[in-house]
């Protein structure tokens, strides 16, 4: 019983909270304005590929030149744009966000088992996210060496490379100690009842989502340091002998090899892809079990595929590298492992898809972005088969068919599920109401925009268009017969930016609305709706701690005349 | 409210939060240190010549910085060790001694290193220092942070001795566990660096 | 370990001196073996026994890790799998790439 309600100033209780309720939405606002600032990126960029040196609207007058995107610049936006998007954006709202708040309530806790190391990992990533924003401003402008940062060009880069490496130490330090948090949380503080196979699927994906940026994350920390050294210290780790740039043979030391930072980039960079699509499948579920009104299809299926993925994803990651040559052999390793890590995919999501077979589905707008989820999942994943075949990606490889593939699992995908959440979540967090009208539009808009910046990049890929061209293709022969889709793009993206109007101004009104008092209003089972008032309890989170009985999704059993059963409810 | 099992052990899993959080942390330095492993492997098999550790390096001076660190485990672990034993007192020397070892330490560190640079051994001079002066620095790091935390629980932190005891003892616990793990990088940096 | 007795404490004490003792003196080993005349894959092969018995020894005894739960265990299983990769795929990759 929480008793403790002594006077905390507005610095103590909202800035440097420990409650990882305030910390979950301290990484929410903070993740949705990075998502927003990287999407506006790629919304200057993609004016230059539509109107190859014309002049930017409006912000034309900042840039100088007559307001064209000079080429650097370009290639700025392009590292920062998936820099942002990646590691200030989508995981930071999938893991930071959704899991503290919401990890705690669905197993029953109070709170994260260390609160005040919650507080420390939020604001580094806050200080790392700053230090990012810096090299803006720095001589020579921001990163500009890809999101991949591959030397040797990074490591002669300018400045701004100094500055995304120490913001990336930054970030990975704040996500090492989150995971740490959640590992500990859910291990520790299960309620009593809530054993492993009762958990909420959203709570399994954190888990294992947390492991992998656990072991992953530090090759990528030690890269960095390395790269560091060779830009600050001299060092040649991964300079090559010999190397000329520019007609100007380079003088350091050499002996160094450009494939190590490969090798230590994807040892984390692959991982991370699953942990930007676990967190997904984990909302999605949850939104689709509630609003189907019946229990998930293939419950222990999903678990076993999940860990299976989790660990899958650790030796699949040199299909990055297929073009290094790296020899037939491990070639054909990489290759297996990642045809084989399509398996436990696809049972995730024909477990979904027929999770719907029978359900009395309701089509609320968390729902249909649920709904949208699959389809877009299917064709991102569907798309990265030819990827993962050697011989295939031969030709597709750092074509725009990667980045059609890459977009298609992490935009229609995971920020359709992240909308999703953050629906589904809304009246629990605030009390309150969405306009459904808003969220429909959002939604609709959304999906069509969304395929019509990212189904003609295949097109263009498999003609050949090579990724990152500031001049999107025009130079080149091959390009010319699907040049004409840049403009299709550029506009569905200018349009798709809009579309996220109706949902700021969704979010500001609903803030603005009344509250309902209603706790459970999507009659959901899990323990974050049945047993804390919305929003939830400022110390403690719960009234009486629950005790659970039976699994989390049990939706339409017989005999019980409300249709659902929480997990919390007596025998 | 309090936040369960930050003190007893919770009955399945048989730990405490902190002992469980700070396994987890040293899985992720495995980690990091592996990628510096990985990155030293890597770059030696990639070249025809790779000096041996005794071309740059002291090491008997090395040698004697080893058993400084075994010996500040052993206090170290004697430390906690006294704690259970309800011995403060012993506890108190036992931690002054292994602050005092680790500054033996990076006393010796410090001359390897300037009597280096002194001679133009640089890190930009080859991979081989490159790597050396890398691995080494990370890890006098890792010991300065070690130190800072040995130093807080030795004066300012140790008033939580009164206060809860049980606590306390965990917490000394888990800062141990910490520093074995800065010895076990040391036991393999040594003979990798040094003597291969 | 809140559970240890004073006696079983004491107990620990003489382990953590012997553990001491045969660290001390494997460390001799491992800079004697390096003044032998072996080639390069025998030295590497030995180094890396003689440190994974300190290390072990170090982990097992002054780490507790011989007593510890099976959680940790899990843990250390899972950290000790994704090591391994990270050592020896990108080796293996460079070493085939050698072969061409």
């Amino acid at each position: 019983m929480s008793t403790d309600h002594h006077k905390q100033s507005f610095l103590t209780k909202y800035i440097w909270s420990t409650d990882h309720k305030i910390i979950g939405l301290q990484y929410g606002i903070t993740s949705l304005v990075w998502l927003l600032f990287g999407f506006s990126l790629m919304m200057i960029m993609r004016y230059q590929l539509a109107y190859p040196e014309s002049p930017i609207p409006f912000i034309g007058a900042l840039i100088g030149d007559g307001g064209i995107l000079p080429s650097e610049m370009y290639n700025s936006l392009g590292a920062m744009h998936g820099t942002i998007m990646i590691f200030l954006g989508v995981v930071p709202l999938a893991f930071g966000a959704f899991g503290n708040y919401f990890v705690p309530l669905q197993i029953g806790a109070i709170d994260m088992a260390f609160p005040k190391l919650n507080a420390a990992s939020y604001w580094m990533y806050f200080v790392g996210s700053v230090i990012m924003a810096v090299g803006f401003f720095v001589p020579g402008g921001a990163a500009n060496s890809g999101w991949t940062s591959y030397p040797p060009l990074a490591d002669i880069a300018t400045t701004g490379q100094t500055v995304w490496l120490l913001g990336m130490v930054m970030l990975i330090t704040s996500s090492l100690l989150g995971s740490i948090n959640i590992l500990v949380t859910v291990i520790q503080l299960r309620t009593d009842g809530m054993t492993w196979m009762k958990l909420p699927i959203f709570v399994w994906t954190q888990f294992i989502t947390a492991f992998l940026l656990l072991l992953a994350f530090p090759p990528l920390e030690a890269a960095s340091v390395l790269q560091l050294m060779d830009r600050l210290a001299g060092t040649s780790f991964f300079m090559p002998s010999g190397l000329v740039v520019s007609g100007e043979v380079m003088t350091n030391a050499g002996g160094g090899s450009p494939l190590l930072w490969q090798h230590l980039f994807w040892f984390l960079a692959h991982p991370e892809v699953y942990v930007l699509i676990l967190p997904a499948f984990g909302i999605i579920t949850e939104i689709i079990a509630n609003n189907t009104r019946k229990p998930i299809w293939g419950y222990k299926a999903l678990v076993y595929a999940m860990v299976f993925l989790g660990f899958m994803s650790f030796i699949v990651w040199a299909h990055h590298m297929y073009i290094t040559g790296m020899g037939t052999t491990i070639g054909a390793f990489f290759q297996t492992t990642t045809m084989i890590i399509s398996i436990p995919s696809v049972v995730i999501l024909t477990a979904l898809l027929l999770s719907l077979w029978g359900g009395s589905i309701r089509f609320n707008t968390p729902m249909l972005f649920a709904l949208g989820f699959i389809p877009m999942f299917g064709i991102g994943g569907l798309t990265g088969l030819p990827l993962g075949l050697a011989a295939a990606d031969i030709h597709l490889h750092d074509t725009y068919y990667v980045i059609g593939h890459f977009h298609y699992v992490v935009a229609p995908g995971t920020i359709f599920a992240l909308f999703a959440g953050i629906y589904y979540w809304f009246p629990k967090m605030t009390g309150k109401r969405t306009n459904e009208t808003l969220g429909k539009l959002h939604f609709f808009f959304s999906l069509i925009f969304m395929n019509g910046v990212f189904m003609p990049m295949f097109v263009q890929g498999l003609a050949g268009v090579s990724r990152r061209l500031w001049d999107g293709g025009q130079s080149y022969a091959h390009a010319a017969d699907v040049l004409y889709l840049n403009e299709v793009m550029s506009v569905s993206a200018w349009l798709l930016g809009l579309a996220q109007i109706f949902f700021i101004v969704n979010m500001i009104i609903s803030l603005f609305g009344k509250k309902t008092g209603e706790k459970n209003p999507w009659e959901a089972t899990t323990l974050d709706w049945t047993d804390t008032t919305s929003p939830p309890l400022g110390h403690g989170n719960f009234e009486i701690v629950p005790t659970v009985y039976r699994g989390p999704y049990e939706y339409s059993v017989p005999g019980d005349e409300q249709g659902f059963t929480p997990q919390s409810k007596k025998v | 409210m309090d936040i369960p099992y930050t003190v007893k052990n919770r009955p399945d899993t048989g730990l405490y939060n902190g002992k469980l959080g700070i396994w987890l942390f040293l899985a992720s330095e495995v980690m990091l240190f592996g990628g510096l492993f990985s990155a030293y492997i890597f770059l030696r098999t990639g070249v025809e010549q790779w000096p041996t550790g005794s071309e740059y390096l002291d090491i008997p001076l090395a040698t004697l910085n080893t058993l400084f660190l075994i010996t500040s485990s052993v206090t170290m672990v004697m430390s906690w060790a006294s704690l259970k034993l309800n011995d403060f007192k012993k506890f108190k020397i036992y931690s002054g001694v292994t602050l005092l070892l680790a500054l033996a330490f990076l006393i010796v560190k410090y001359f390897e290193y300037t009597h280096k640079f002194h001679v133009g051994y640089l890190p930009s001079t080859n991979n081989f220092l490159g790597i050396y002066f890398t691995m080494t620095g990370l890890h006098v790091l890792h010991i300065i942070g070690g130190m800072i935390v040995i130093f807080y629980f030795w004066i300012p932190g140790a008033k939580m001795w009164k206060e809860d005891p049980e606590q306390f003892t965990n917490r000394i616990e888990i800062v141990g566990l910490y520093w074995h793990f800065v010895d076990l990088v040391w036991i393999f940096l040594f003979p990798v660096l040094y003597l291969l | 370990m809140s559970e240890l007795t004073p006696e079983q404490v004491k107990h620990h004490i003489k382990t953590y001196v012997l553990v001491f003792v045969s660290l001390a003196f494997l460390t001799v080993v491992t800079v004697a073996i390096s003044y032998l005349d072996l080639g390069v894959v025998e030295g590497v092969v030995l180094a890396l026994i003689v440190a994974s018995i300190k290390g072990s020894l170090v982990a097992c005894y002054f780490m507790h890790l011989i007593d510890e739960k099976i959680t940790i265990y899990w843990t250390l299983i899972a950290t000790l799998v994704a090591f391994l990769i990270l050592i020896f795929v990108p080796l293996s990759t460079m070493l085939a790439q050698a072969k061409i």
